[in-house]
């Protein structure tokens, strides 16, 4: 599937929570407030994983999501990107080996870009954003 | 008869060139004033285009359980319904391309169909959010087809009563301004008319307070749950084309009205100046009955919207046809 040059320019985002504590779940909402205001970049957050370019997630993956994650993976449209959002996804985090885990994400569904933090600050969250526009950038140029 | 064949065919090719560029500017417009209003600085004019450009390229998933010829159908069936009503709509202080064959009923039944199309849709792609979607369009439907058609059936009666030929056809409506034709009582009659237009608007469009059927946060975008790329995008355009037909309707019952006729101008400069006055009216009726209600209100429950359209909408538009009765018969 070919990356077309408008998915730059309007990234529709879909979030899954895997079993995170909630923390990254309010800084992803406090990233779309007016202070940080995405759609400016044409990033808006829609309800459906049909409708995505990148799917968020946050937590860790319980074994009782691996299965939903998956889902949401095969659900959404190609191209897509993967964020992993929080220390939980990238490594486990607090949760680290614990015994109901079968994350991190990466070991569930690929992952282009991991955002540190526990919770990340917005900041951090649409530097993420940033990395994933620029990694698409040098995909499109190859 | 060749020469109505050519018309069709002209007009269709430009009337959707219209339909498509006017609902991508009349999207972006609105979105940046939506921004401005909650104090963001918003996307760019041109990103409904962006949006249909990335929406093209994307994989086009039709869902296993769905019925793949109805879904696929819908957005198309959406879109052309929509550009049929153009033919029928005047633009600008010109004639409908159609002049002649339909009128407002046919105008009122054309409306209804891209909403139906989206139910049909909704039911094909076999998701319970659909469905369910699906099911709350329908009532939503139900609900604002009464003050709808209210408003069709005042204006149709003043203009019979004022012994005006073809009542319903929307070249006399919009050859008599409704306002130069009634007393104090009927002025006040089609402003509560107007009000009650203003609340229907939102819901035909599917745009907040009246989105119900789309709720991002409650049916993940309900009717349009499992479509994506290609489909979706012409469920775009459709939306986009929608918003210039209801807003023209609105205009072209409401405010008629042309400028060129005081400047002592040639022609091609007259039309320049009514096309550029047609596009501030249409503007302006978006930014009242769009972006403000959009902005300023939060979503209505699906009992609530039925509840609106029948009890207040239902009330405004018989008590405005009341006054207007009342001010003909004085
Ligand atoms: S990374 Fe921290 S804040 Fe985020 S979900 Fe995990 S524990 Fe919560």
């Amino acid at each position: 599937m070919s990356i077309s040059k408008a998915l730059n320019k309007s990234l529709w985002v879909y979030h899954v929570n895997t079993g995170s504590c909630n923390g990254c779940d309010i800084e992803i909402v406090a990233a779309i407030t007016p202070r940080y205001d995405p759609e400016r970049f044409g990033i808006k957050l829609v309800g459906t994983p049909r409708h995505a370019d990148v799917i968020l997630v946050t937590g860790p993956v319980t074994n009782k999501m691996k299965d939903k994650l998956l889902r949401v993976y095969h659900q959404t449209p190609d191209p897509k990107l993967v964020m992993v959002i929080g220390a939980c996804g990238v490594s486990g985090g607090p949760f680290y080996e614990s015994y109901t885990l079968s994350g991190p994400v990466d070991d569930v569904v690929p992952v282009d870009v991991y955002v540190p933090g526990c919770p990340p600050r917005p900041e951090s969250i649409i530097f993420g954003v940033v990395t994933a526009l620029k990694k698409l950038e040098e995909i499109q140029k190859k | 008869m060749t020469e109505i064949f050519l018309k069709l065919i002209i007009g269709v090719v430009s009337m959707t060139a219209l339909g498509i560029v006017g609902g991508f500017i009349i999207q972006g417009v609105d979105r940046k004033l939506a921004a401005l209003m909650q104090a963001r600085i918003g996307p760019l004019l041109r990103q409904p285009w962006w949006d249909f450009l990335k929406l093209m390229r994307k994989e086009n998933v039709v869902p296993e359980h769905a019925v793949p010829w109805v879904y696929n159908a819908a957005p198309i069936m959406a879109f052309a319904s929509v550009i049929t009503i153009f033919l029928y709509l005047p633009f600008a202080g010109f004639n409908p391309l159609m002049e002649g064959y339909g009128d407002l009923i046919l105008i009122m039944y054309l409306l209804a169909m891209p909403a139906l199309a989206m139910v049909f849709g909704g039911f094909a792609s076999g998701s319970p959010y659909a469905t369910i979607g699906a099911q709350r369009e329908m009532v939503t439907m139900i609900g604002y087809e009464l003050p709808l058609g209210a408003i069709v059936i005042s204006f149709a009666w003043k203009m019979a009563q004022s012994g005006l030929a073809h009542p319903f056809s929307l070249k006399t409506i919009a050859a008599n301004p409704i306002w130069n034709l009634v007393g104090p009582f009927g002025i006040i009659g089609f402003i509560l008319l107007l009000l009650a237009m203003i609340v229907v608007t939102p819901a035909e469009l599917s745009k907040g307070p009246f989105d119900a059927p789309e709720a991002k946060s409650e049916l993940a975008e309900g009717l349009l749950v499992e479509y994506s790329g290609r489909n979706l995008a012409m469920f775009y355009l459709a939306l986009g084309a929608k918003m210039i037909a209801m807003l023209g309707l609105t205009v072209a019952l409401f405010f008629p009205y042309t400028i060129s006729q005081y400047f002592q101008v040639d022609t091609t400069v007259k039309i320049v100046i009514e096309v550029l006055f047609y596009i501030i009216k249409i503007f302006l009726v978006m930014f009242v009955s769009v972006t403000l209600m959009r902005v300023s209100m939060a979503r209505f429950r699906i009992t609530q919207i039925v509840e609106i359209y029948w009890k207040l909408g239902g009330t405004m538009t018989f008590l405005g046809l009341f006054l207007i009765m009342l001010d003909g018969k004085l």
